[in-house]
């Protein structure tokens, strides 16, 4: 009941109805004369489509309806592309929600059956008559960009969706000419599968009579949602609401509102009754969007003592057969603008070229462009270590942006917030034992093991942002965020917010920020999301973005309450208000702490309205609208430790640590549980995870038998740490922390093994890092000496 | 074809006709309406629809609803009792063992499953019964810490 309860760790307010069964998840929600959709996708990478016969599935039991793309022609329009990355020639191919004569990836739809059970829908499916022309497919970026690949969209020239360059500082070709030192490096960035546990689901249900539509969405943003479903399915906004229920897991897969949901909502309309669909884990794989994917040719010039004079890089990242909603920012802005890392780089250029290619659409997967961005940095800097055989914590030393309170400016136009990179790197090396790590792998090298040590000193771009840079940059969007306080007569509080949390924990840590503000319990606040009818607008919950600008709303907010709550207080101990005082709940007089309203008294006050000051309105509520002045930019400094079998090739993970600053911790139980989440992530990129598809465009990884995602087994007990930096700019100092945990750790777990296998000549392996390619290059080395 | 079937569900008795094909999950959530057990994948991998039949955990993809005919079957509705949670639910409510939740009703079953096998098992040996339940978003450590607490407390995880 105090503002202790601001950065304490405790429960979770919403596990009580998680853990017993009782949550309600899109799937879990039943409507009377509810019908079942299910999409017929095309099981080509690429193909004509000649013709459609879908008389026996409409005749199917109990199927009402089976359309095709020529029945939503006019009705529904494309998919939208909603992030038009300006400057880059960026092209945007048609979506269809169904296509209409090309089919342009596996899990492209092609029809869909509206049936009375899930099952008759999926049985009519198979009944339904398609004839395809096959066509040449193309699955790899840099592929795609070469002459004489097949072409996916006919009006766009060489498959290439957009070429983005960012140049910032001195003269690149400069740099490189005259560097002491130039290390070199190609890396595959392989595309992944977020694999959210929930399945990706809608449930739409229109009223003829009032044209009102209600959409269950597994989303992350509803509110954006209920802007592109209107422009695409023409419900206009007020009539439109979207509520996201229990999510489970989004990591950048829920922010694109999908051709399925737009055909969900087209089905309802045109039935007049609910319809629902809900993908398979199958379908999950072919349909829902996937990361990464980058072609990575990179190079970094240095003094011969080891400072970096520049870095130069051209990526080749695929971005599927359209464009998702936020894809083109991802691999750009995302990514490109954060190449300078935690260093002072005085020169740097990248190119990125966004290639179509005829595999699932790629969007954001947690990090989003920045683990991509981390991982070039930070192989660039081992590489650079291993040159001049300096230690690779030297030459981060040596690089290190100073410590800095209050706004650093890098070469590719950012503005840090603050950061102490020197510190997070020296209290890891504290932390882990450094010198006696790497004195063990001097005695193990003589012994003929392979122990290896991994660092990863990242900062990443979080809590966008200003809406101001998003206009500039082309986001089809604010990005602000919203919240509305509302206090009831006995002093319980309703916070309604904008973002969207699925699985974060904000219904906890933004009571505790009502706490911390104002003194209540947090057990008396309850936070509502999700619901496009009762919460205010606001963008969502991406981009490690809901408390960094969210939780700075809501804190503006809470602060609103009190000055007015300040007010009324004088008001009832007739007192002047500059002689008032709050502390924890509490508002009195200068000197007279003992004569004190507390806010539950002024609430009720406020809500009865019987004694209030002249000119003050009834009610104790405020709302706020909070467009942050700058990004904030948690760091870190994570270290693995790995064994590496040389006979088989396989790879133990020993250790990690790892040292975040996301500012002060509102919660530090729920922050490490995301600093937990986020590092396994990374760790399954590095060592198991991989969307493969053959040269056909058929997905080989389409199951959660062949996609390896991380299991309990195969992991160390995770070690974490702290330091705590505010953000200058900040209500509450706080920066993000959900995706900062995978933005470190795949160069961490990468450059651990890549050290591990220095004796044996291996400088580079293609990721994950399973035992076949560690064997094979091992192997390949050999041969080579 | 329709085949009766009765099973008893969290200590309720339960008589339906259904096709033979479906599956045990989809009784339980479609057509008994206990949502609480997930459905996270069509490949029998995820286990997040992990129930006890008869005592013992089963993914309940992996059974049809004919072959559960007779049993008796607990779910995630069913594992708090009149003296409040189960030690389970109460271990992952204290050590952070859940984000979304999504994984979490089966990752309780399974956990239970584990203790029943092994009253006091070790980390590595936690980690090696989870195997068969993914959950995304908390790199398991926490879970691997509520099922060592709810093996610990004094009425032990496996009542």
């Amino acid at each position: 009941m105090s503002a202790s309860t601001f950065g304490s760790g405790i429960r979770r307010r919403e596990d009580p109805r998680l853990i017993t069964g009782t949550a309600t998840y899109t799937d879990d929600i039943v409507l009377p004369g509810m019908l079942h959709a299910a999409m017929l996708r095309s099981p080509f990478a690429h193909a004509r489509i000649t013709s459609i016969d879908t008389s026996a599935a409409a005749e199917a039991p109990g199927v009402v309806a089976v359309y095709t793309g020529a029945d939503t022609e006019g009705e529904i329009g494309p998919a939208p592309c909603a992030w038009l990355l300006p400057d880059s020639g960026l092209s945007i191919a048609d979506y269809h929600c169904i296509a209409k004569d090309t089919a342009r990836y596996v899990g492209d739809i092609v029809a869909v059956v509206v049936a009375e059970s899930p099952h008759q829908a999926y049985d009519a499916l198979d009944l339904i008559d398609v004839d395809y022309d096959m066509l040449d497919a193309i699955v790899e970026p840099k592929e795609s960009a070469a002459e004489g690949a097949p072409q996916l969209h006919a009006e766009i020239e060489g498959n290439q969706a957009f070429h983005w360059t960012v140049t910032g500082g001195g003269d690149i070709g400069e740099a490189f000419e005259s560097a002491a030192v130039v290390v070199k490096e190609t890396i595959v960035q392989q595309r992944l599968i977020p694999n959210a546990m929930e399945p990706r689901a809608a449930l739409a249900s229109y009223t003829q009579a009032t044209g009102e539509l209600t959409l269950w969405n597994t989303t992350q943003n509803p509110h954006i949602v209920r802007f592109l479903m209107s422009l695409v399915v023409g419900i206009p906004e007020d009539r439109l609401r979207v509520i996201a229920p229990e999510v489970g897991g989004g990591f950048g897969s829920k922010i694109a509102v999908y051709p399925a949901d737009f055909i969900t909502v087209f089905c309802s309309k045109k039935l007049g009754v609910p319809v629902k669909w809900v993908e398979t884990r199958s379908e999950n794989y072919q349909a829902t969007t996937h990361g990464r994917d980058h072609v990575q040719e990179i190079e970094l010039a240095a003094t011969s003592d080891g400072k970096i004079v520049g870095l130069r890089a051209t990526v080749w990242a695929g971005m599927g057969a359209y464009l998702s909603t936020a894809a083109p920012g991802i691999p750009t802005i995302l990514h490109g603008l954060m190449l300078s890392g935690v260093y002072d780089i005085p020169a740097i250029h990248e190119d990125v070229y966004g290639l179509y290619t005829n595999t699932t659409p790629v969007e954001a997967y947690r990090g989003a462009g920045r683990p991509e961005a981390t991982f070039m940095v930070e192989r660039l800097v081992d590489l650079l270590a291993a040159k001049l055989d300096i230690d690779p914590a030297e030459v981060r030393r040596r690089n290190f942006i100073p410590k800095f309170d209050n706004g650093h400016d890098v070469v590719t136009g950012l503005t840090y917030d603050s950061g102490d990179y020197d510190g997070a790197l020296t209290k890891l090396l504290d932390k882990a034992g450094y010198d006696q790590l790497r004195e063990e792998q001097v005695e193990a090298r003589k012994q003929g093991r392979y122990i290896g040590l991994g660092l990863s000193t990242y900062v990443e771009i979080c809590g966008l942002g200003p809406s101001q840079v998003a206009g500039a940059i082309g986001f089809q969007g604010g990005l602000w965020e919203s919240a509305i306080v509302r206090f009831h007569p006995s002093g319980k509080v309703n916070v309604m917010i904008g973002a969207s949390p699925h699985g974060q924990g904000e219904e906890t840590t933004f009571a505790q920020i009502i706490a911390g503000e104002l003194g209540v319990s947090p057990d008396d606040v309850k936070v509502i999301h999700g619901d496009t009818d009762n919460t205010p607008m606001g963008w969502g919950t991406y981009g490690s973005r809901t408390t960094a600008v969210g939780g700075a709303a809501l804190a503006l907010a809470a602060r609103k309450i009190r000055d007015k709550a300040k007010v009324i207080a004088a008001h009832l101990l007739e007192a002047a208000v500059e002689d008032m005082e709050y502390e924890d709940g509490k508002f009195f007089v200068k000197g007279s702490p003992d004569s004190s309203k507390t806010i539950q008294d002024i609430a009720l006050m406020a809500n009865v309205a019987w004694n209030m000051p002249e000119g003050v309105e009834a009610g104790l509520e405020a709302t706020t609208f909070y467009d942050p002045p700058n990004f904030v930019f948690p760091y870190g400094a994570h270290l693995a430790r790995v064994e590496v079998d040389a006979e088989t090739g396989s790879v133990t993970l020993q250790r990690y640590v790892a040292v975040d600053d996301c500012g002060p911790q509102i919660n530090p139980v729920i922050v490490e549980g995301q600093v937990h989440g986020g590092i396994v992530q990374g760790i399954g990129q590095a060592l198991w995870e991989e969307g493969v598809y053959d040269e056909d465009g058929q997905l080989l990884t389409g199951t959660m038998l062949d996609y390896a995602i991380p299991r309990a087994d195969g992991l160390p007990d995770i070690e974490v740490h702290s330091t705590v930096t505010p953000s200058p700019h900040h209500p509450l100092g706080v920066k993000g922390i959900g995706e900062a945990g995978t933005i470190a750790s795949t160069a961490a777990v990468y450059n651990a093994v890549i050290d591990a296998l220095q004796p044996l000549g291996v400088s580079s392996v293609r990721m994950p890092l399973t035992p076949e390619r560690v064997w094979r290059s091992i192997q390949a080395a050999q041969e080579d000496n | 074809m329709h085949v009766p079937v009765s099973i008893t569900i969290n200590g309720r008795q339960y008589s339906r006709d259904v096709e033979p094909r479906l599956l045990l999950v989809h009784l339980i959530r479609d057509v008994l309406g206990l949502t609480g057990t997930k459905v996270g994948c069509d490949t029998s991998q995820c286990g997040s629809c992990t129930v006890l039949i008869d005592g013992v955990a089963a993914k309940s993809c992996t059974c049809l609803a004919v072959q559960a005919d007779g049993t008796s079957v607990t779910t995630i509705e069913g594992m708090a009792g009149d003296e409040g949670l189960h030690p389970l639910q109460e271990s992952f409510w204290n050590k952070h063992g859940l984000q979304c939740g999504y994984c979490t009703p089966g990752m309780i079953m399974a956990s239970h499953e584990l203790l029943r096998c092994n009253p006091d098992p070790s980390d590595e040996e936690i980690r090696h019964g989870l195997e068969g339940n993914f959950c995304r978003c908390t790199g398991y450590q926490n879970i691997v810490r509520a099922v060592r607490d709810a093996a610990g407390s004094a009425t032990g995880g496996a009542q």
